[in-house]
């Protein structure tokens, strides 16, 4: 039977620690269901007090060591309390003493968990230097990080989200002759086929480029997609203002010459009522907001052509 | 630990760390150094005595650090380098006074943030399982991120020293503005062996030869800064001068001196010359 993103996790944690000596960190890690079954129970587990700061700290300075050690950040809201050792130390010793601080840090997300645990992060390790970042969706792409942060000595950020944890199949791109090219990050690519099939009933055609890598950011088979569409749209599952799917659009825009949009969270507190309801993009967003770039893009192609 | 105090070493290490500091001191005065300085004239005598009992430690040090590092071996030659930005120092001139790391000591430095080393170094005895020594002042000692790592020290039983080189001074602010506790009280009540004691070698050594046996560990050195929070300059005559009172019961303290003040000037010397 396939293998679950959560089993993968899990099986590539075993090795580490049992095999490579390595060490994992977190808070209630041997408790509350092993963080939703990707934790082995084996040695070289630690597990933290309740203290946001100086455990990322404490992991920093095993990460010197070599030991190569895995936080587990339950919510990645927690981050905000977490990042300081990651920002002002880990990310910063390769420069600045020539000695890295490679740590794995996984970093959670949850769909609909209200205030404090519900965010997507991987915007705020982007935006400084020094972290290798990436969401993985998927067991192949979770081996592919691994082996990337096992042969690097950076810092890396992994923005998971549990919506994967049960997800055993591969996300494929497609690069077909089409109108416009999603490119979906973290959880919101479990959505895109969705989209594109409510699009398709409209005759507006999509291909979709998916996003792992955040930094460096790999953008070639974006490229392919939107050289053969009219126009994309970056949709992300943390805030838009600021955030990763902003950046990637502006890249992408210098990198194709082609429109492309930045799609994500509404720029308010989330919360778990009606009202304060915030989530990743889901199929009937991206398609509204599709229809709108589409519509926008072929008036100006229009509009060019008229000039010409 | 069957050690012996060597007063004479320990003379000879706070005189390396007074003219070394003082040569810092006059470099930054005449604008060789254009970057901010942390200097240690005045509390020499910690690391000093720490470090003949903990020889191979690893060592975190702070902003202050250019006597820890000496103290414990560190390359006089790289830190005058460092300190001039200079590619042969020991962090390759991109860190400065405040940010000193030479993985020969081994050294570890940190960024700026004060008692960012504290976790660090816990962190580092914990997945090493060796001798670790953190050193910082008492401002840092008190930050929430240093209290929850004495305690995690204390629950994995670490081989861990903190050193605590209590100027009394954050800055300008004294402890009595800052908080009506001991950190020492609070690091004893999680169970790590914890002393106070005053900048006397003779009761650092003392203290640190027991603490040793019982790690992990805290130590609270009274001390005394001369010179301002940064930079070369001073308010007045210091309190007291540790060094000064060892002059007057060490044998032989001239000649040490001497000896020591004529080979740290060479040292500078020898480098300005090339700017
Ligand atoms: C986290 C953090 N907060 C505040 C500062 C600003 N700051 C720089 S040095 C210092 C005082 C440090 O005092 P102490 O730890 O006692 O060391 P000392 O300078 O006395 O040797 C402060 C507050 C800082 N660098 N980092
Ligand atoms: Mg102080």
């Amino acid at each position: 039977m396939a293998k679950t993103v959560a089993e993968t996790i899990k099986e590539i944690t075993q090795q580490h620690l049992e095999q490579n000596n390595g060490l994992l960190f977190g808070q209630a890690i041997t408790a509350v269901g092993w963080v939703n079954n990707t934790v082995p129970n084996c040695r070289n587990i630690v597990e933290f007090p309740m203290a946001d700061v100086s455990n990322m700290g404490i992991a920093c300075g095993a990460a010197i060591s070599g030991r190569r050690p895995i936080i587990v950040i339950r919510f990645q809201d927690f981050m905000w309390l977490n990042s300081s050792p990651l920002v002002n130390y880990a990310a910063k010793s390769k420069d600045i003493f020539g000695t890295s601080t490679p740590i794995f840090v996984r970093s959670l997300a949850q769909k609909n968990a209200g205030c404090v645990h519900a965010a997507v992060l991987h915007s705020l390790f982007m935006h400084m230097p020094g972290f290798r970042v990436c969401s993985p969706m998927t067991p192949n792409e979770y081996q592919e990080v691994w082996h990337d942060f096992m042969v690097h000595d950076d810092p890396m950020y992994v923005s998971e989200h549990r919506t994967s944890f049960g997800n055993t199949e591969e996300l494929k791109n497609n690069y077909d002759q089409a109108d416009v090219t999603l490119i979906p990050i973290s959880d919101s690519r479990f959505n895109v086929n969705e989209a594109v099939r409510i699009l398709a009933k409209e005759n507006i055609a999509c291909n979709v480029a998916h996003v792992m890598w955040l930094k460096p950011f790999k953008n070639d088979h974006i490229l392919k997609a939107l050289a053969s569409s009219k126009c994309g749209l970056v949709i992300d599952a943390g805030f838009e203002i600021c955030g990763a799917a902003q950046s990637i659009a502006y890249s992408l825009i210098w990198a194709s010459d082609k429109p492309v949009k930045a799609l994500g969270l509404y720029d308010k507190s989330v919360g778990v009522t009606p009202e304060t309801e915030n989530a990743t993009p889901d199929a009937q967003r991206i398609a509204e907001v599709v229809r709108e770039i589409y519509k926008k893009t072929i008036k100006r192609d229009q509009y060019k052509e008229n000039v010409r | 630990m069957g050690e012996q105090i060597n007063f004479k070493e320990i003379f000879r290490k706070m005189c390396l760390i007074r003219h070394f500091e003082l040569g810092v001191a006059e470099a930054y005065k005449e604008k060789l150094i254009p970057w901010l300085v942390y200097l240690a004239v005045g509390q020499e005598s910690p690391s000093a005595t720490i470090s003949t009992l903990t020889k191979g430690a690893a060592v975190f040090t702070q902003h202050r650090g250019h006597s820890a590092y000496l103290a414990h071996g560190g390359n006089p030659q790289k830190l005058v380098d460092e300190l001039l930005g200079l590619e042969s120092g020991c962090c390759g001139g991109k860190g400065g006074s405040p940010c000193i790391q030479d993985l020969d000591v081994p050294m570890y430095g940190h960024h700026g943030l004060i008692g960012e080393n504290i976790p660090l170094a816990t962190g580092h005895a914990l997945a090493t399982g060796k001798l670790t020594v953190a050193y910082f002042g008492d401002a840092a000692a008190e930050e929430d991120y240093a209290l929850t790592s004495y305690g995690f020290a204390a629950t994995h039983k670490l081989p861990i020293l903190y050193v605590c080189e209590d100027n009394d001074l954050s800055i300008l602010t004294p402890i009595k503005d800052r908080r009506n506790w001991q950190v020492y009280d609070v690091t004893r009540s999680m169970g790590l062996a914890s002393a106070a004691v005053d900048d006397d070698p003779k009761e650092i050594f003392t203290a640190a030869k027991q603490l040793l046996n019982r790690l992990p560990a805290f130590i609270n050195i009274k001390t005394c800064r001369h010179l301002w929070h940064q930079g070369n300059n001073c308010d007045g005559p210091p309190k007291s001068d540790r060094l000064a009172e060892m002059r007057k019961v060490i044998p032989g303290a001239s000649e040490i001196e001497t000896e020591v003040k004529a080979y740290v000037r060479n040292l500078w010397q020898k480098q300005l010359q090339k700017l």
